[in-house]
């Protein structure tokens, strides 16, 4: 078998950068997904429903941008949906003392979790998928804790507000789907074009040459980890936007997971720097046009929906092992 | 410390002081523990409430086994929760049937789930964390649709023996947990499959070469994590007498995550140490039962988990 | 330039450097040289701030210095070029080149032409042409090794620490190499240099300085020095007992004996093109070529890791095809690979685990492993190649690169292999193991084994070899038997065979 495999890849001179096939991978399954949808449901390409794909898609896009910097430098943040939860709860409190400390003060807080993630990983040596577990956990726990697992509402008159983060016009288009775009854009910028960015990739690659070519490999972890919480904590402020300023407990609850599938079908290696956030947002698009799919042919009944998800995402995974299976057997 | 992941380990500064934790720190947590409670905890001494406790572990215990192996060889099984559910609803459709078939057939459909995970990950390359994941989002799914989201209870007392019933005074969980983790631990220590288990978590391409073969072994590691799951889901909805697909084994695999790491299996792959991994899961379910015992909301033992969690690693981190 | 003072280093239970003193001057090359365990890495560790020190002083550029981190060092002029090449695979040339001094347009964001001209510049100021835009693994060893010396040239530094540059290079490369040292001394750049490889250090090194167990024990000029007492002092034996470590192998014909292995026109790919020997048994043939000549694909073609796309491998007589080590160790074919690290050794293992892990099947019944058995194989193992380990139990990863070297020998050797395949046995292990290994491997054709040497040092393959297999660009192009073997013809096979068709013997060889 092997060595049948082997001689029909090597007799074909096949010449691609591996990566760049995921991430177009990903986009050419994006695309005709895209015209597959538009031609069986006349639903589809409506404007109504455009919009909503990209405002229900928007949060877990904002949560997947912040994993793909954690995924870039080879490591996982479990903690986002819990983090979610804080950030969603802690403004929705603060808004009987301050509208601007509500909306300052949990990200401000998230954030500050994410850096005690990146400081045990980095300083203690730890496996961030451990520490994150626990920081998951605990995190939950106090969410819980701090609101008897009741759901927190913001003060009377801030639902408008709240109402307008998560649901909100601007231009036709909804809020928190500006935001996604403007965060997508940004980290692209800063991946691409900067230090930080290219160290994120570096670090990934090879932590330890890394370091000795005198990259910060501590510092880029902790920071990754810190925009992975800083994101959360916005999604989790925005999540509760989209309820009308009702902020869950549960909400957030393994997001983690949705976010982790979103970033390794666009293209993001799980082993670390390569990938990008643009691949990303296609994938978060393609997961979620999947579920639109789902919903608007209608016969099937819900249940087969995360049936469904799963399955795509093994398609998924399985197409790109055996493309990066091909580059070895090849290299 | 500052270069504490050392860029090239020097071989002679390694540390001989390996899992403490299981060796001594681990027991002697959960005997202060137990301690504390039998002073502390009304009603805690009695002999029913040991029972409970182990109960309470048991499908946790189990899955912890199952995926201390799969840790062991540098992997992670993420579906053992949706394989529990898939297990529940299963064995609903075999009430008719009597208690035998309807384990064996319980146990050999998940099995099949289990080796469809090994298949995916050591015969296609895809990563463990993604394929277990994709298959517990399908997973649970797939017995939901099978359920169409009802709970599906039952009365069948041969059933309900598996979980309520028991043998000389030990309840059957507990006999079915202390059976596997024999078992295996004898597997681990004194066969073949233990060593290649280990090998291959340790040096993977090494193994290999040795003439091991790799896929096969990781094949068998994630159907037995597979079996094991629905053991645990057997248990389960037999102490409930209702097959609940969108609950049961809910983050199950969390916690035994936790209970693997706490017990002194190293998440990067090596030795796998199936009693401290039992130990893990009781000192968690201790903390539980503490927490409840004694009144204190339940979240609050999430919290004192996580230090946990991290207090095992910390302990035990490569240096 | 850089005067270091009775510098002292201690780790847990071990004493690695007991007050080392030595002195660098600007524009020379110093060849820092010692067994395995003498304490250079430790020392060069501390120089370049990856440990700290306990004791002494370091006077860099006549100041006094403690680098905390190797980025302070890089700062403050000390670069280091590291034995495996330490860039970063998925950046690209100039990426590499210039990480963490990126040049930045006025927005702050890099400014990637200015990236690829400065990286440009740099490399072909070296001689270096290669396509800065592309990432560095689509770059052979070589290239990334020149790379990681250009980067630290252009980093302005004084001191250049070259741990084992060469052992990766083929001679080509090496010549290139030693051209950028040379340029380096000329512009006045001290380079402290780290190499088992004595010709080397005699061809290119100023001066010696010698460490044994954590101690200093001398600095020569390297004219003043003779090779014989060069190493009588890194392994504290008397020059007489050294000389007699360097015995040659009578070779044996074995032509009459049964043939075990018949390769005919191997491909696969294009590292081997075209390669066709045979072995007979009990046998030593080496295989001989620069790097990437295919003398490794070729032997992992045999040992069933990698597939063949064309011609036949016999065994026994019989053709057979492999597809992994599993069948080929069931044919008696087994394989000690040139990376003990990642794939020799199972690091947290212990020593008795890492002998049977091979053997397993051997030793129990359904699949419960004797410990009788076990036990007495291991004893047997570590006595008769003279392992030293304190007890069978202690972590392989503990044991020196040689013991962990006779380890591996041992797991292939309770299979009772037919064929024992060595790839590079003796690299990275110092010279009192490596005599132990060469003196085993007779030992072990006498009774009967038949082996497959490679190695890149040619007095290796013709001290202890019977015939010898020259490649070159995965071509077979000679073979030298009995007294041909020499370092001279070797060369001149190699440089002599420029056609890749068949057949083309070089004149060297005659039956």
């Amino acid at each position: 078998m092997k060595a049948a495999v082997q001689r029909m890849t090597s007799s074909i001179p096949i010449r691609f950068n591996a990566s760049l096939i995921q991430q177009q991978g990903a986009f050419i399954a994006l695309v005709l997904l895209i015209i597959y949808a538009s031609l069986s449901y006349e639903n589809f390409l409506t404007s109504q429903n455009i919009i909503n794909v990209l405002k229900q898609n928007s949060m877990i896009g904002i949560v997947a941008v912040g994993m793909t910097f954690v995924i870039l430098t080879k490591g996982i943040d479990l903690s986002v949906g819990s983090l979610i939860a804080l950030g969603g709860v802690l403004s929705a409190y603060l808004t009987n003392v301050n509208m601007i400390l509500a909306l300052i003060i949990p990200i401000a807080i998230t954030a500050l979790l994410g850096m005690v993630n990146g400081l045990i990983i980095s300083r203690g040596n730890l496996e961030p998928f451990i520490v994150t577990l626990a920081m998951m956990i605990g995190v939950r726990g106090i969410v819980f804790i701090i609101t008897g697992e009741q759901s927190v509402i913001v003060t009377e008159g801030a639902e408008y507000f709240y109402y307008f983060l998560g649901n909100g016009l601007f231009l036709g288009v909804p809020f928190p789907v500006w935001l996604l775009l403007l965060i997508v854009g940004i980290s692209w910028y800063v991946l691409k074009m900067t230090r930080f960015g290219r160290h994120t990739y570096a670090v990934g690659g090879s932590e330890n040459a890394s370091q000795l070519m005198g990259v910060k490999t501590k510092n880029i972890k902790v920071w990754v980890y810190v925009i992975s919480g800083t994101l959360s904590g916005l999604a989790g402020i925005i999540l509760a936007g989209r309820l009308g300023g009702v902020a869950q407990p549960v909400a957030g609850n393994m997001w983690e997971l949705d976010a982790i599938a979103a970033v390794v079908i666009g293209g993001t290696l799980l082993a670390g720097g390569r990938g990008g956030v643009i691949g990303t947002f296609i994938g978060v698009m393609l997961l979620g046009i999947v579920l639109n799919v789902i919903n608007l042919d209608g016969t099937l009944n819900s249940w087969w929906q995360p049936v469904i998800r799963g399955l795509f995402l093994l398609a998924i995974v399985i197409i790109q092992a055996k493309i990066m299976n091909t580059k070895k057997l090849k290299t | 410390m500052a270069n504490s992941n050392a860029v090239v380990s020097e071989t002679k500064l390694k540390k001989q002081t390996e899992f403490p934790l299981t060796k001594a720190i681990l027991p002697a947590i959960i005997l202060l523990l137990a301690l504390f409670n039998v002073l502390v905890t009304e009603n805690f001494f009695a002999l029913q409430s040991l029972w409970n406790l182990l109960i309470l572990i048991s499908t946790t215990a189990l899955v912890a086994i199952g995926m201390t192996l799969v840790i062991a060889t540098g992997g992670i099984d993420l579906s053992v929760g949706s394989i529990m559910a898939v297990a529940a609803v299963t064995s609903t459709f075999l009430l008719e049937t009597n208690l035998f078939i309807l384990v064996a057939g319980t146990l050999g459909v998940c099995l099949l789930f289990g080796i469809f995970n090994g298949a995916v990950i050591s015969y296609i390359g895809v990563q463990p964390i993604i394929a277990t994941l994709a298959m517990m989002i399908a997973g649970r799914g797939l017995a939901q649709v099978a359920t169409e989201g009802y709970l599906i209870s039952f009365s069948n007392p041969a059933y309900g023996f598996i979980g309520k019933g028991s043998i000389a005074g030990i309840p059957v969980p507990v006999l079915i947990l202390f059976i596997v983790a024999a078992l295996i631990y004898t597997v681990v220590k004194h066969t073949t499959f233990g060593r290649y288990v280990e090998a291959i978590g340790d040096n993977e391409r090494a193994a290999n070469l040795a003439g091991i073969n790799v896929k096969l072994v990781k094949l068998i590691v994630y159907s037995i994590a597979a079996v094991l799951a629905a053991l645990a889901g057997l248990i389960e909805t037999s102490r409930l007498a209702a097959a609940d697909a969108t609950r049961i084994g809910e983050l199950i695999e969390l916690d035994a995550i936790a209970a693997v790491v706490v017990g002194g299996t190293l998440m990067t792959g090596g030795r796998p140490y199936i009693w401290g991994t039992v130990m893990g899961a009781l000192l968690m379910g201790l903390i539980t039962v503490t927490f409840i015992m004694n009144d204190i909301p339940h979240p609050y033992s999430l919290v004192i988990k996580a230090f946990i969690i991290i207090g095992a690693i910390f302990v035990q981190r490569k240096k | 330039m850089l005067r270091m003072e009775s510098i002292t280093k201690k780790f847990p239970g071990v004493m690695a450097l007991k007050g080392v003193s030595f002195e660098v001057y600007p524009g020379e090359i110093h060849a820092l040289m010692g067994e395995n365990g003498a304490g250079k890495s430790t020392l060069i560790k501390i120089l370049t701030g990856v440990y700290q020190r306990d004791g002494g002083n370091v006077l860099f550029d006549g100041k006094k210095v403690n680098f905390k981190t190797p980025l302070e060092a890089q700062e403050g002029g000390i670069s280091t070029i590291y034995q495996e090449v330490s860039l970063i695979p998925n950046l690209t040339i100039a990426e590499n080149v210039m990480l963490g001094r990126e040049p930045k347009t006025k927005w702050g964001s890099i400014d990637w032409k200015k990236v690829y001209k400065e990286a440009e510049i740099i490399l072909s100021s070296l001689g270096i042409t290669v396509d800065v835009k592309k990432s560095v693994n689509e770059y052979s060893t070589a290239i990334q090794q020149m790379v990681s010396i250009a980067r630290s040239v252009s980093m302005k530094a004084k001191l250049v620490i070259m741990d084992e540059p060469t052992s990766s290079l083929d001679d080509k490369e090496v010549e290139v190499l030693y051209k950028v040292m040379n340029q380096l001394k000329a512009q006045g750049i001290a380079i402290i240099f780290v190499s088992h490889r004595l010709e080397e250090i005699y061809k290119m090194c100023d001066k010696i300085s010698v460490l044994r167990d954590g101690s200093y024990i001398g600095t020569w000029k390297t004219s003043e020095l003779q090779q014989e007492s060069l190493i009588a002092r890194m392994i504290g034996k008397s020059e007489r007992e050294v000389a007699s470590l360097s015995d040659k192998r009578e070779a044996l014909d074995k032509s009459g004996e049964s043939v075990l292995i018949q390769l005919e026109g191997v491909k696969q790919g294009n590292k081997v093109r075209n390669v066709h020997f045979s072995l007979h048994q009990g046998e030593i043939l080496g295989l001989a070529g620069l790097l990437g000549s295919g003398r490794s694909e070729v032997a992992k073609i045999i040992a069933g890791i990698d597939g063949k796309e064309e011609g036949t491998l016999q065994i026994h007589g019989k053709e057979v095809n492999l597809y992994n080590t599993k069948q080929a160790i069931q044919k008696g074919v087994a394989i000690l690979t040139e990376n003990r690290k990642t794939e020799g050794i199972i690091p947290n293992m212990s020593v008795r685990e890492n002998i049977t892990l091979a053997c397993l099947p051997k030793i129990s019944k359904f699949s419960f492993i004797s410990k009788r058995k076990q036990a007495k194989l291991v004893d047997q193992y570590i006595r008769r190649l003279g392992i030293k380990t304190p007890n069978p139990e202690q972590k392989i990863k503990n044991l020196s690169g040689g013991n962990q070297q006779k380890v591996l020998l041992a797991r292939w050797l309770a299979l009772n292999p037919d064929l024992l395949i060595l790839d590079e046995p003796t690299r990275g292990i110092d010279i009192g193991a490596k005599a132990e290994i060469h003196s085993l491997m007779d030992e072990l054709s006498a009774n009967g084994l038949s082996l497959l040497i490679i190695s890149s040092e040619f007095d290796e393959l013709i001290q202890n070899t019977d015939r010898i297999i020259v490649l070159k660009d995965g071509v077979r192009v000679g073979e030298l038997q009995g007294e041909e073997r020499t370092q001279d013809n070797i060369m001149a096979v190699i440089a002599n065979e420029g056609g890749i068709g068949e057949g083309k013997e070089a004149t060297v060889t005659h039956g």
